[in-house]
């Protein structure tokens, strides 16, 4: 909540006055804050604070009842994504996971990344009339998104398990092919929600050191997480959200000594609220 | 020691196996609930009978003794059946099973040697016309087949409505070709056109719809057309249909049996057979049929083609990879329905005459029944069981009325021992080292 204002300029991400309501349920309330290009910024909170809410608005799983989502990509004009469709949103270069992992599970971990890649190679097969004929620059296409699923494959540490079906993979596993599939489509934000989430401690600690790598690489990261070790460790910016409102949003250290996040996380105690209703 | 002896059995029995008794004791259970339902069932439906009196009035009549019998036999059949399938024990289940790799291992040679077989038939000896007509009949099926393979088995996309596209594609060539004079050649892609223009109408509506709410506006879509084309007399002759369709000509010779030489035995000096043109027309749906199935194969290795599958298997996130999925729909369903279409103007030159009644929901029905016992999205599967499904019938015709009893039962049969088709397994587009065969289990059916 400490202001320095930042500029645009840095900015990738810009959630301004968001506000979802689903009937009578106020899920989120005017959140505004905003994730720095080259940042990992980590959206915290307890259940059902709203954090998946907010970032289904932002992968347009939602359109937020009101407010403004602003993607700023440098050498270009702020693109709306609270106004465009699901899929040209990914387009647009935010890249999701999701909590409960999504994986096209009777395809081979190599094919799931290679759907990734789908509107690269599309164009190259002259939307799909060219490649039948066997008329087209699609095998150049189709190598090269080969290569590119072959890096990340190599950066998940999933390159002997390319071949096999990704529903058949260990959870970890499964876990690291959806951020290698994210990242396949070549994102500029990559929005990763609860990546850590059933992971042991070696797991976790190998998901922080690919997120640094994810980062180191030029992606800024927005991420959804209960393991505060990991949170603490590797993020940039922390936002905290409670009951669908803003309470804190600066770097780790503060955020963990900030009262109102410790009394979100542990209740506020009894002596403090006969203290506030007296 | 007499005691703890005569203990010992029952003990050693409780202590070993534990399951014994009480999986009897349960099978027992669920034969006997199975039969009450079978009571429920066959009480009014077969124990309660209205018949005419001598009198001329209606009276009841009970048959409780045919109930009896009949819930007798479904309490014996639960029973065996529970019993059987307990004493085999569970199998794990992502390996696919012994019999799966046994019958893909066959199933490399099996695809080219009835490719062989297909291919050679006109000229095997001992085949005559009937044979012919019956590989005909085989092979358009495969070819519907293969055309809604790609919408219901790639795409996950439940359409009960697919000889709409079938009918589109027969009357638009009957009617351009009546209407117009054009010839076989013009009006094929014509039709495939047509057919895939009603695909992509029948796609937009139903895009939001997923899993029975599709099937059931499918299904309706399929009737809505064959309603029009019964009702629109004044252009397609209503139920009287449409008759004199022209014949297909083999470049421009007609099959006529005159011997003239501008006909194709006159031009090839060969003696006048009505053999020619039935020969003509099994290669020519052969070619058709093997086109919808190269363009599958290829389609399947490309982003469509994978398109296709990954929405099968998770719509959300394919649109969270940036897929648009509205368009993705609508391709499968407009290549599917332009298939269905060139598979409907053969049908038509076939025939020479078409109406409504060859367009029912039974040939809807017929035609996902083979893509389901197929497997979905196995073209060598759908192959098969349209040989099976179209053959086989006709195999069975001694047996008169029990014939469909028989040809259900295989139905049931198949399902029971392959629940996800003769081919359930799916083979990798693409692979960085070696492709292996993925598993039923793990394959998606799609929800709409």
């Amino acid at each position: 909540m400490t202001g320095t204002i930042p500029s645009p300029r840095d900015m990738i991400l810009e959630v301004a006055g968001l506000t979802m309501r689903f009937g009578g349920l106020l899920a989120v309330e005017k959140v505004s804050f905003a994730a720095m290009r080259g940042d990992i910024t980590a959206l915290i909170g307890p259940n059902g604070a709203g954090k998946t809410t907010v970032f289904n608005c932002i992968t347009g799983f939602y359109r937020p009842s009101s407010g403004a989502i602003r993607l700023h990509l440098p050498g270009a004009l702020p693109v709306s994504l609270h106004r465009l469709p699901g899929h040209r949103i990914a387009r647009a270069g935010v890249a999701r996971t999701f909590q409960n992992i999504r994986l096209f599970p009777g395809m081979t971990a190599l094919e799931n990344l290679l759907v990734a890649q789908h509107n690269r190679l599309m164009a190259a097969t002259g939307w799909g009339i060219g490649a039948v004929l066997g008329l087209s620059r699609y095998p150049r296409a189709e190598r090269e998104a080969i290569e590119l699923a072959r890096c990340w494959l190599q950066a998940t540490a999933l390159l002997d398990r390319a071949d096999d079906p990704a529903g058949a993979l260990p959870y970890g596993a499964q876990r690291r092919l959806e951020i290698a599939r994210a990242m396949c489509t070549n994102p500029s934000l990559l929005c990763l929600d609860e990546p850590a989430a059933g992971l042991n401690p070696r797991e976790s600690e190998e998901l922080a050191r690919l997120l640094l790598e994810i980062r180191s690489q030029g992606t800024s990261i927005l991420l959804i997480e209960h393991d505060m070790g990991v949170v603490m460790r590797i993020s940039d910016r922390v936002v905290v959200l409670d009951h669908g409102r803003l309470i804190a949003d600066d770097i780790p250290a503060v955020v963990r000594a900030d009262p109102k996040v410790i009394a979100a996380y542990l209740g506020e105690s009894e002596e403090e609220e006969e203290g506030e209703a007296a | 020691m007499t005691r703890a002896e005569s203990r010992s059995p029952s003990a050693r029995r409780s202590d070993g196996e534990p399951h014994r008794p009480s999986r009897l004791l349960l099978a027992l259970k669920d034969a006997g609930l199975a039969a009450l339902v079978a009571l429920g069932l066959f009480a009014p439906v077969v124990g309660l009978r209205t018949d005419v009196a001598p009198s001329g009035g209606l009276f009841l009549r009970t048959r409780w003794e045919d109930v009896a019998i009949l819930c007798g036999i479904v309490f014996a059949l639960r029973l065996t059946l529970v019993l059987w399938t307990g004493r085999r024990g569970l199998r794990p289940s992502t390996a696919p099973g012994p019999w799966t790799l046994r019958l893909q291992q066959a199933g490399r040679l099996f695809a080219p040697a009835l490719l062989a077989v297909a291919l050679a038939l006109p000229f095997i000896p001992g085949v005559g016309r009937y044979e012919l007509d019956l590989g005909i009949l085989v092979l358009t099926y495969v070819m519907l087949g293969w055309g809604l393979n790609i919408v219901v088995g790639l795409a996950g996309l439940l359409d009960l409505g697919y000889v709409a596209f079938y009918a589109v594609g027969a009357y638009s060539y009957a009617l351009l070709a009546l209407n117009f004079g054009l010839s076989f050649w013009i009006c094929l892609p014509l039709a495939g056109i047509l057919a895939a223009f009603w695909g992509i109408l029948l796609g937009f509506p139903v895009l939001r719809l997923r899993g029975d709410y599709l099937a059931i506006v499918t299904l309706a879509f399929g009737e809505m057309i064959r309603i029009v084309l019964l009702n629109w007399v004044s252009l397609t002759g209503g139920p009287n249909g449409l008759s004199g369709i022209p014949r297909p000509s083999f470049f421009g010779l007609s099959f006529s049996m005159s011997g003239d030489p501008d006909t194709f035995a006159g031009y090839f000096g060969l003696e006048p057979s009505p053999l020619h043109r039935l020969i003509f027309l099994y290669y020519l749906i052969f070619a058709l049929a093997l086109l919808t199935n190269w363009v599958t194969l290829r389609l399947r290795r490309q982003p469509l083609g994978r398109a296709w599958e990954a929405m099968r298997e998770d719509e959300i996130a394919c649109r969270a990879l940036g897929i648009n999925i509205t368009t993705t729909k609508l391709s499968a369903f407009a290549l599917g329905a332009m298939f269905g279409g060139f598979a409907g103007a053969f049908f038509a030159t076939r025939q020479a005459f078409i109406s409504p009644e060859s367009f029912t929901f039974i040939e809807s029905a017929i035609i996902l029944a083979i893509v389901v016992l197929g497997g979905l999205g196995s073209q060598i599967g759908v192959a098969i069981a349209a040989l099976v499904m179209i053959g086989g019938f006709e195999l069975f015709r001694e047996l008169e009325e029990w014939r469909m009893l028989v040809f259900g039962g295989a139905m049931v049969l198949i399902m029971v021992l392959r629940p996800r088709g003769l081919v359930g397994t799916r083979t990798p587009s693409v692979a960085l080292r070696q492709k292996r065969l993925i598993g039923a289990n793990l394959i998606g059916e799609g929800k709409g």
